[in-house]
């Protein structure tokens, strides 16, 4: 299963790319799999404000739904608009062009604190 | 054997609990902690099937269904086709559950498909639920909608919506911090815009949505499409409180820009039976898809690509998604969906068409006769097919009547007991099974106890 | 046959959709068979100028769209679909928590007389005294095996009767002026029912888990009640098949913290007569006429939850009641009953269920119903019995009426799900249990044969389900790609729910004037 290298991952299988003070948030391939056929995703409103950890979304398969929890506080600055007609894109590229949010981080530049690097999110899912 | 449809004989028993290594039947129960465990039921014996078809008829007897009725109040009688009845007792359908295996349930599936698409139809929207309850149930699932959907928490009913479905909704609304106010109605009987128009000006306290019924609790067809432009100028939703056979000669909701429809569908070929079980119709717009409670059914293909039917959007229900489903809702009234839909294919456009304006012709030969025997009409909007009389007593006029076998319609002050207005007010309608005779005997009666 | 219906060029393409090629068997759509002009009359032809007082904004603008058949192609179009469907009157319907048992056909008789049929539900009182007595002696009799002190029989449907209940329980607290209970308790194994219903009630859901042995945690179960509960919602028998064997200290620790025991009563088929849940210390419960009292469940509906309730909530019951005066029988009068949490929907309940129900009470008596549990729950021991070297049993306890088995054993051996045993049944002619709930044991099924069936079927199901199993270790493939019998085959649902088509193309009206 793809863990990528200079992502931060939650437990919840999220991950978040670090960009100067913003990041972009999706859900892992681990997620994708488990989840099965991805067919909506509900986004949050671009202003947005979020805590870490608080839910911003719902992510819905055929037969489940699931929370998304932002990785780190921010604002919302950017939504994936492509997700609204093509959920699949979240099976199909869950690093890249299945990308969720754009968050401005609450704590500025730099990585947030409480997240796992990739070896360590390898970790978690080969146990689970 | 105490019962009449159970197969086991003494040896089938015997044989099933010599498998499972039991000695007797009370081996089955041991779980129960014995200081709770009961000792039977004391309820009357159990009855042959003669015996219990005599019972039922004396019990059906009792009741009098043969008045001359002109009684409405949103249940309304209509010819039922014999179509209905003969569908509606197919083994198939009735003894069914839901389709969660859809690749044996293409017949109730394809059924909940077509009958959203004739209510979509009927409505001018693009969504329609599997079914709701009742009319009730479905006005408050509408309203906790537009709460959903606009995530404000106050919502305005018209005071003329059935008051059942009010109430209902107000039962629904006591476990959030929800707002439901009545907006007042004219002496033309119609919902007051002006006070719409000052409830919705409100800012510190925003609209989630407007519900007005057409044709509204007193039988008067109101302004909807002003109605629903002053809803969607101040943000809020525009629920129409529909009956759907008036739709085949009514505007649709869609035309005048409803966000939803609910309303009772028992008039689309289902009978009467004292309040249920009926089917609660709810229509959407189809960006409200997502807000929709209950089930829907879609089409796509099997694995061969033939076309086949399923219930979408599952998600969003109470099974998978728990304490954050759109609502709590897992049986629905497919049946009685089942029903509307064979009774809609059968009448066709002109056949509905016929039950509607018929029924409009019979009220218009109502209201002369009763006006000719000095029985006016209370409101002076434009009504379809009931409307509101004012007779002197009329609790004891509608008594005197039911003695004579007719069924007055309804006291209004039953539903509005507070309001002087309506002391007096009789709820009469008709239909396409309305009789002249019946018109005729239910005037000359009038005049004899007002006597 | 295989026909391709050719869809017409379409005046208004709300739903594009692709040529859709209809399968042997299945049936095209109502607008695919409609012809306009054909139509059989039904009612009289209405007066030409019968919408004239009409004001023409009020008036439907553009034709009705609907489509137009003759009467026989209505009904062979309609028998046609029916025969796509599995149903009870066609054959074994195992589906655990939904006791699908044989409806007996006295009961729709009954429910088709016109002195039920033809009631209006506004009818007065003085000529409604029939069915007002079928009612008032209804409630009487599941007061009795309820072990309640009264009866509403107004909820629509099992989940209606949950949330009758539980805001009878916030107004039950909101009178004693106890504002703090803002959670209600479900265990892990509940309905997804109870936690939706507690939301919509406006109430907070606490999980507490299970034990290894299928039974509530009574230690975690003590330790989540607190000043802030409003209600517990037990499923007794559990949604697992288990008695609760701690009910006593369980409703003892619930009552303890002043919070009040709602009792989800889906699994009453089980305990008929054998456990009163009013008199062991519950307050509330709902039952489900379309299990437990045989009414049809009619596609997915309608059905009836009729709720019963201790002394402490009758003065919350829904209005309104029905009485009795003396021989007559009447409906409770608007603001009779102040503390009353209102009206749950219009009018009184869904009648025409009721009778059903009654006709089958009336048909078993009480020592007629206590037999119909016994042999419930007979049944599903001996299938569970049949079915134990082929499946994990993963609890020990005799079960109810209902019982868990898993594949996962199989899983990991063959890599064929349940889903996938699920769906080679149908190809051995069964419909498929209850799969993949409840949410608590890995790759499940959940059993419910039913009192009505015989010993000669629960066999034939076991056979198949063990030939099926089999089956998964020669032939994954075959079990995998199943069914194959069936008049569709696996649906692409992802397709379904990604671009929903959720209704026919808009059909336009046509302006000419109605025949005749």
């Amino acid at each position: 299963m793809q863990v990528p290298d200079g992502l931060l991952y939650t437990q919840d299988h999220e991950w978040l790319r670090v960009e100067g003070d913003e990041a972009v948030v999706g859900i892992t391939a681990y997620a994708a799999t488990e989840l099965g056929d991805i067919v909506f995703v509900e986004m949050p409103a671009l202003g947005a404000r979020f805590e870490p950890a608080q839910s911003f979304g719902v992510i819905e398969s055929v037969k489940t739904a699931s929370d998304l929890y932002a990785p780190a506080g921010g604002e919302i600055i950017a939504i994936n608009e492509a997700l609204h007609d093509k959920p699949e894109l979240v099976n199909n590229d869950p690093y890249g062009e299945g990308w969720m949010i754009r968050i401005k981080l609450a704590t500025g530049a730099g990585a947030p604190d409480g997240l796992m690097e990739a070896p360590a999110y390898r970790a978690l899912i080969e146990a689970a | 054997m105490t019962y009449g449809y159970g197969p086991n004989t003494a040896g089938d028993r015997e044989r099933m609990l010599g498998a499972v290594g039991l000695e007797s039947i009370d081996g089955l129960f041991s779980d129960i902690p014995a200081s709770v465990r009961a000792t039977g039921l004391d309820l009357p014996a159990g009855l042959d099937e003669l015996s219990l078809a005599r019972r039922l008829e004396t019990l059906a007897a009792r009741n009098q269904v043969g008045l001359a009725s002109f009684l409405g109040a949103g249940a309304y009688r209509h010819h039922i086709p014999a179509t209905v009845d003969q569908i509606l007792s197919r083994g198939e359908f009735y003894t069914a559950y839901t389709p969660y295996q859809p690749e044996i349930s293409q017949g109730t599936l394809q059924t909940i498909y077509e009958y959203q698409s004739l209510i979509c139809q009927l409505t001018g929207l693009d969504v329609v639920s599997a079914s709701h309850y009742d009319g009730g149930a479905a006005t408050a699932e509408a309203a906790l909608m537009t709460i959903r959907q606009t995530k404000r928490e106050r919502v305005l009913v018209s005071r003329a919506v059935h008051r059942h479905f009010v109430d209902t909704t107000r039962t629904y609304f006591q476990g959030g911090r929800l707002t439901l106010e009545e907006l007042p109605t004219t002496a033309e009987g119609t919902t007051d815009l002006a006070a719409l128009e000052q409830a919705l000006a409100d800012p510190d306290r925003p609209v989630a949505g407007v519900l007005i019924g057409q044709p509204n609790a007193f039988g008067i067809l109101e302004p909807m499409a002003q109605a629903a432009q002053l809803a969607h100028a101040a943000g809020a939703l525009f629920v129409a409180v529909v009956e759907p056979v008036s739709l085949a000669v009514l505007a649709a909701p869609g035309d005048y820009e409803a966000d939803i429809a609910v309303g009772e569908g028992q008039p689309l070929g289902i009978g009467l039976q004292y309040g249920g079980p009926y089917l609660g119709l709810l229509a959407a717009r189809s960006d409200l898809v997502r807000q929709v409670p209950g089930r829907l059914v879609g089409r796509t293909t099997d694995v061969d690509g033939r076309r086949a039917f399923v219930m979408t959007l599952r998600a969003r229900e109470q099974d998978i998604r728990r304490d954050k489903a759109a609502s709590n809702i897992c049986t629905n009234q497919a049946l009685c969906a089942l029903a509307s839909t064979v009774y809609i294919a059968t009448l066709g456009p002109h056949g509905l068409r016929d039950v509607a304006a018929g029924g409009a012709a019979k009220a218009a030969e109502l209201e002369g006769a009763l006006a000719a025997f000095g029985v006016p009409r209370i409101h002076t909007g434009a009504y379809l097919n009931e409307f509101a009389v004012r007779v002197p007593d009329a609790r004891r006029i509608h008594a005197a009547l039911l003695e004579r076998g007719i069924l007055a319609g309804l006291p209004l002050a039953d539903w509005y007991p507070d309001d002087e207005a309506l002391k007096d007010a009789l709820l009469v309608c008709a239909t396409e099974v309305t009789t002249s005779d019946d018109i005729a005997k239910f005037a000359s009666a009038l005049r004899e106890v007002a006597a | 046959m295989t026909a391709t219906i050719e869809r017409p060029e379409q005046e208004t393409a709300q739903v594009p959709g692709p040529r859709q090629v209809v399968g042997p068997g299945l049936q095209p759509t109502l607008d695919e068979l409609s012809r306009p002009g054909r139509a059989t009359t039904k009612v009289p032809h209405a007066p030409a100028d019968a919408l004239e007082r009409i004001p023409p904004d009020h008036r439907r603008a553009a034709p009705l769209g609907l489509p137009e058949l003759n009467e026989p192609e209505v009904i062979r179009h309609f028998v046609n679909l029916s025969q796509l469907n599995y149903s009870v009157d066609t054959g074994f319907y195992p589906l655990g928590s939904c006791t699908m048992k044989y409806n007996p056909k006295i009961n729709e008789w009954a429910a088709r007389l016109p002195g039920f049929a033809a009631l209006h539900p506004l009818a007065p009182d003085a000529v409604a005294q029939g069915t007002l007595e079928l009612m008032w002696e209804l409630e009487q009799w599941l007061a009795e095996i309820s072990g309640m002190k009264a009866v509403t029989l107004q909820p629509a449907a099992g989940a209606h009767g949950e949330l009758t209940g539980i805001l009878m329980i916030r107004a039950y607290h909101m009178a004693r002026g106890d504002h703090e209970r803002t959670e209600v308790i479900v265990p892990d194994s509940s309905h997804g029912t109870n936690p939706a219903t507690a939301s919509m009630a406006g109430f907070r859901t606490v999980t507490v888990k299970s034990t290894s042995e299928g039974q509530v945690d009574l230690a975690a179960l003590s330790a989540a009640l607190g000043p802030h509960t409003a209600a517990v919602m037990l499923t007794n028998p559990s949604t697992l098949g288990l008695f609760e064997r701690q009910i006593v200290e369980l409703l003892d620790a619930v009552h303890a913290a002043g919070a009040l025991a709602y009792m989800d009563g889906a699994n009453m088929n089980a305990i008929l007569g054998k456990f009163r849940p009013g008199a062991a210390g519950f307050d509330v419960m709902h039952f489900n006429t379309h299990k437990t009292f045989s009414t049809p469940h009619g596609g997915g509906g309608p059905g009836a939850g009729p709720v019963a309730v201790n002394e402490k909530l009758v003065p919350f019951l829904p209005w309104p009641r029905v009485f009795r005066d003396g021989d007559a029988y009447r409906l409770e009068k608007p603001g009779e009953r102040p503390s009353s949490i209102g009206r749950v929907r219009s009018y009184q309940g869904s009648t025409g269920v009721l009778v059903r129900a009654y006709a089958y009470l009336l048909a078993h008596g009480g020592e007629g119903l206590v037999e119909v549990s016994e042999d419930a729950v007979l049944a599903a021991n001996y299938l569970r019995h049949r079915l134990s070297d082929t499946f994990e049993m993963p609890f020990a306890q005799v079960s109810k009426h209902e019982f868990v088995a898993s594949a996962a054993r199989l899983k990991d051996e063959t890599g064929v799900r349940m889903l996938d045993i699920a769906k080679r049944l149908i190809d051995k002619g069964f419909h498929p249990p209850t799969i993949y709930f409840p949410l608590t044991v890995e790759e499940c099924m959940l059993v419910e044969p039913t009192e009505t069936e015989s010993v000669e079927t629960l066999d034939a199901f076991a056979d198949a389900l063990i030939e099926v199993a089999r089956e998964a270790h020669d032939d994954p493939e075959l079990v995998k790609s199943a069914p194959h019998d069936s008049p569709v085959r696996r649906l692409d649902e992802a397709t379904a729910a990604r671009q929903p088509d959720l209704r026919w193309r808009a059909m336009s009206g046509r302006e000419t004037p109605c025949p005749g």
